[in-house]
């Protein structure tokens, strides 16, 4: 079965069916294809985990197809340990995104599901591409759908935001694109990575190319200083845009560092590595610092996205096993951990129309239900042991340590910061007395939005507690990527 | 075979007997919609496309009429496309011509003869056939943009084209003429052949490559020989501007390569120096001016002068000393970028026919407002189109893009690295005013957010013609062996 085309298209499919045949009179019909498509899209990626060998560091479900032959890219599709985990990540999100739009979008309920479903898939293929030109076309274009969600149904900043977002990421898209097209010709006419990953480059090209790349990453992950789309992109977009935000996209840069930067051109990453390990702890104090300080909850959680993501990146460039592993473990459990905090503050704002802390105080008393989940995500994000958010952080500290012992304690200082900006925020939002009569007249979660909180729960827990299904899987592909990038390829 | 080999120019002989018994017919129709003559019009453009594509399919090259024309792959590609686009420009004319009263045997005498210029253009061996295929497509596109003749913006747009085409015409012909004084010879090859022996007057060579480079970057309008694009784009009835925007500029392509590479392929290094410069220039004009325009054809006229920039790169980086690649990469892919780019103007201005009423113009990107609420077809599509201009990927413009920087890197020159990251910096601004469209479609809201009527024929061509672009753009593949295997043919004579 070709378990990888079907994951990409289904959803994409069924993204398609909805934006032609819906239409603005009959929106429950177009939610209900649209979580049918969903749940669909998402059965077929559990094969990816049931079946995947984790002895093997190999691509694995190859699919390798000619597409456009002048130029000889191939619709080449594969995953291995690094990257399987994220095809079930994004259709998993999807669901959730799906059920969170459920009631609360009501003005063109077919488009932005459609744009959901879309993204999906698209965003499924860059998770899959083996192919450079390929990655490239799924890459570039998720910028549509999510330009769309953000500017349709965004806050009223939107047209601002969406634009921020486009243009930064199209900027440095643009510059990888030209590394595409070198490495193509260096490689005497192929686009596939793992050809690239085997091509021998002098010094300065590799540095070029390590900059192009991270140009384009840089801005997705977003690392500082390159970061300032995100806050605006988050603050504006949608619940559901900020959900598949920060769970999904981030993480394609990222992941893009792991397929591209490392392994293409190990040499420039290694001699580059203190200005990314720099960058990736000015994110992590800094901006965790201006996390503590926003007034607008929104803002306060798309600051800590970019602080747990300058750790990802830090765990990458301390170039050992502990940290890449505990970066790639950090994306995922960030994914579920910022996809529920987004969806906590979509829950409140979709009641009283505000995202200010100010604006809330003693929430647990009105909406008890609703508080257990909040804190339980709350603890997650501040890296509490036994949630999700505990394991990537304690392996990328550990290995940040075994690096340099100085770099280590300032990426553990990121610790204390995380539980100060996010359990300060839950005391202001939820404990103490009811602040206001909006407070006071909350209404307690329904059945749909406690089942969407309560499968983000099982996750973050089940990651917390029993993290081996997820370390076992990625455990040969980041031992051969670190082999592969401690050879010298000058 | 005999010396006139009547074949290979049967498509255009077809083309002049209907245009002359459409002009003739035409006179006793009295119906308003002018059912016959159109129809007869559009079967006749489907049949001359077909006979081309035809030629082009059988891949023989060989010459007619003395060496006058050529009959070989490329012509009959570059004539197939053109005809469609014409076709395709006149069932979004149809409605939008007749509220305006220019629904008229003229307009369709005046295109097919323009398109049998065009014809001749894309498949003459000599220069005063080029030059008399130039003429008679222009000529014709003067009276087109004059159709109005009681509109005075149209009537100033014309009298701007047709002054500023003519100096251009002036150029093109004198530079023909400095090289007929340096070579000998007014026939394609033996120009080719006379450069290649290296016995000839250096200097009137190149002055005539001069004036030659000049007069074809007027006809593509490409900086600083653009100046009246916009006036004429922005002035001229929609139905004229789409004649301009379309065909005519596959022609000029046309007219490039067979002047510049198989005339004057000896002194490429030459006029790419020139190409070069015509094309930075055109860059960074044609972006930076089009985000300050509020009026969409004015935006999109100068959205072609970088769009063209773009095209001018690929043809610039077809002979490096140092690299002995064919030129066929670089020259196809321009190709390439110049037949998607045109199946997306069709569709850019179709889409402001569409638009347009009885005495309104939706030519102001406001006017687009809310269109996702009033059509969402229509806004998809006219979303599909932006994004393919701007380069966004899974559609065509993105594969077009790519081909050209593709053409450029691979020569290995250090100066052509530097000429993508400009076309690069430069598309990344191109973005901002194509995304600022799809925003007024989509983000905005409508000022009458009444549905859409749109002319049924008209709506569905373009909602075709939008397919194509994402079609094409997911399966880029075989529009791309077309060109290469049209440029291979053409550069092996």
């Amino acid at each position: 079965m070709a378990y990888l085309s079907l994951s990409i298209w289904l959803p994409i499919v069924f993204g398609l069916l909805l934006l032609a045949t819906g239409n603005d009179r009959h929106p429950q019909q177009a939610r209900w294809i649209a979580l049918i498509g969903a749940i669909v899209s998402f059965l077929v990626t559990l094969p990816l985990i049931g079946q995947f060998d984790v002895a093997s560091a190999a691509m694995q479900f190859q699919e390798n197809l000619t597409w456009i032959e002048r130029f000889n890219v191939r619709y080449h599709l594969g995953v291995d340990g690094i990257s399987v985990w994220f095809v079930l990540l994004t259709a998993f999100i999807t669901v959730i995104v799906v059920i969170a739009g459920w009631e609360v979008i009501t003005e063109r309920v077919y488009q932005y599901m459609g744009a959901f479903l879309i993204l999906s898939g698209l965003m499924i293929g860059v998770f899959c591409a083996v192919d450079g030109l390929l990655f490239y076309v799924f890459f570039e274009a998720t910028l549509i759908p999510m330009y769309i969600i953000i500017g349709i149904w965004g806050g009223p900043r939107r047209v601002y935001a969406a634009f921020k977002f486009f243009l930064y990421t199209l900027a440095g898209s643009l510059l990888m694109l030209l590394a595409l097209i070198f490495l193509y010709v260096k490689s005497g006419g192929s686009f596939n990575i793992l050809d690239w990953q085997k091509l021998p480059l002098p010094a300065t090209p590799q540095t070029l190319l390590f900059f192009a790349f991270l140009a384009a990453f840089a801005v997705k992950v977003p690392m500082w200083p390159v970061h300032t789309w995100l806050p605006d992109a988050h603050v504006e977009a949608p619940t559901g845009g900020s959900v598949v935000l920060a769970a999904i996209m981030l993480k394609l840069g990222c992941y893009g560092f792991l397929r591209f930067s490392l392994p293409i051109t190990p040499d420039a990453a290694h001699a580059w590595a203190p200005l990314m390990i720099t960058l990736s702890l000015v994110a992590v104090i800094y901006i965790g610092l201006v996390a503590l300080v926003q007034n607008d909850m929104k803002k306060l959680v798309a600051y800590s996205s970019i602080a747990h993501m300058g750790f990802v990146t830090l765990g990458f460039f301390i170039f050992s096993e502990l940290g890449i592993a505990g970066g790639i473990v950090q994306m995922i459990s960030h994914g579920f951990v910022s996809g529920a905090m987004f969806l906590c503050i979509g829950v409140l704002y979709d009641r009283v129309h505000s995202r200010e802390i100010a604006s809330y105080g003693g929430v647990a008393n009105t909406m008890p239900k609703f508080a257990g989940f909040a804190v339980l995500f709350a603890m997650a994000n501040a890296g509490l042991p036994g949630t999700a958010g505990f394991i990537g952080e304690w392996m990328v500290i550990l290995g940040a340590v075994g690096f340099n012992f100085w770099i280590g304690l300032l990426a553990a200082t990121a610790l204390i910061m995380g539980a100060a900006y996010t359990l300060w925020m839950v005391k202001r939002v939820y404990f103490g007395d009811i602040a206001n009569d909006d407070v006071r007249e909350l209404q307690d979660i329904n059945a749909r939005e406690f089942l969407m909180l309560a499968v983000l729960a099982v996750a973050v827990l089940a990651m917390g507690l029993y993290p081996k299904p997820f370390t076992d899987v990625m455990q040969a592909s980041v031992t051969e990527l670190i082999r592969h990038v401690g050879v010298s390829k000058l | 075979m005999t010396a006139m080999n009547w074949l290979a120019v049967y498509p255009e002989i077809f083309l002049l007997v209907m245009a002359c018994l459409i002009a003739v017919l035409d006179l006793f129709v009295t119906d308003p919609k002018r059912g016959t003559t159109y129809w007869m019009t559009l079967i006749t453009l489907v049949v001359v496309a077909a006979m081309h594509l035809y030629f082009f399919d059988q891949g023989a090259t060989y010459y007619a009429m003395n060496h006058m024309v050529v009959s070989d792959p490329m012509g009959h590609l570059l004539a197939a496309f053109a005809a469609l686009a014409t076709l395709i420009t006149l069932v979004y004319a149809r409605p939008y011509a007749e509220s305006r009263d220019i629904l008229k045997g003229e307009l369709f005498t005046l295109s097919l003869l323009s398109l049998l210029g065009i014809s001749v253009m894309v498949s003459g061996n000599n220069f005063l056939v080029l030059y008399l295929g130039l003429e008679l497509m222009s000529l014709s596109l003067y009276a087109l943009v004059a159709l109005r003749r009681d509109n005075a913006v149209a009537t100033e747009a014309a009298m701007k084209y047709f002054v500023l085409g003519a100096l251009a015409s002036g150029f093109l012909l004198y530079g023909m003429s400095m090289l007929y004084g340096a070579t000998g010879s007014l026939e394609l090859g033996e120009v080719y052949k006379a450069i290649n022996t290296g016995d000839i007057n250096r200097q009137v060579l190149t002055f005539g490559v001069v004036f030659l480079v000049s007069g074809l970057a007027f006809k593509l309008g490409a900086v600083p020989f653009h100046m009246w694009l916009p006036d004429v784009y922005h002035g001229a009835p929609t139905a004229a501007t789409l004649l301009i925007a379309g065909a005519p500029k596959i022609a000029a392509f046309g007219m490039v390569i067979r002047l510049l590479v198989e005339g004057l392929l000896g002194v490429a290094l030459d006029w790419q120096q020139m190409l070069v410069v015509l094309s930075v220039c055109s860059l960074v004009v044609g972006n930076l001016a089009a985000i300050a325009q509020n009026n969409l054809k004015r935006m999109l006229a100068y959205s072609t002068i970088g769009q063209m920039g773009f095209m001018l790169l690929g043809l610039a980086a077809g002979v490096v000393p140092s690299n002995t690649i064919s030129g066929a990469n670089a020259y196809s892919s321009a190709m390439f970028y110049m037949l998607t780019y045109v199946l997306t103007t069709l569709g850019t201005f179709g889409l402001i026919m569409v638009l347009s009423r009885e005495g309104f113009e939706a030519d102001e990107i406001k006017d687009l407002a809310g269109l996702n609420q009033r059509s969402p077809l229509m806004a998809a599509v006219m979303a599909a189109f932006m994004f393919s201009l701007a380069g966004i990927p899974p559609t065509v413009g993105f594969y077009a893009k790519l081909a050209v920087l593709q053409a450029l890197l691979s020569t290995q020159v250090e100066a052509h690295l530097w000429l993508a990251g400009l076309a690069v910096v430069m598309s990344l601004i191109g973005a901002f005013y194509y995304l600022r469209v799809v925003k007024t479609m989509y983000f905005d809201a409508a000022a009458d957010a009444k549905p859409l009527v749109a002319p049924k024929g008209a709506s569905a061509v373009l909602t075709l013609n939008g397919a194509a672009v994402v079609v094409l753009g997911l399966l880029p593949g075989g529009l791309m062996a077309m060109c290469v295997q049209a440029i291979v043919k053409t550069l092996a004579t």
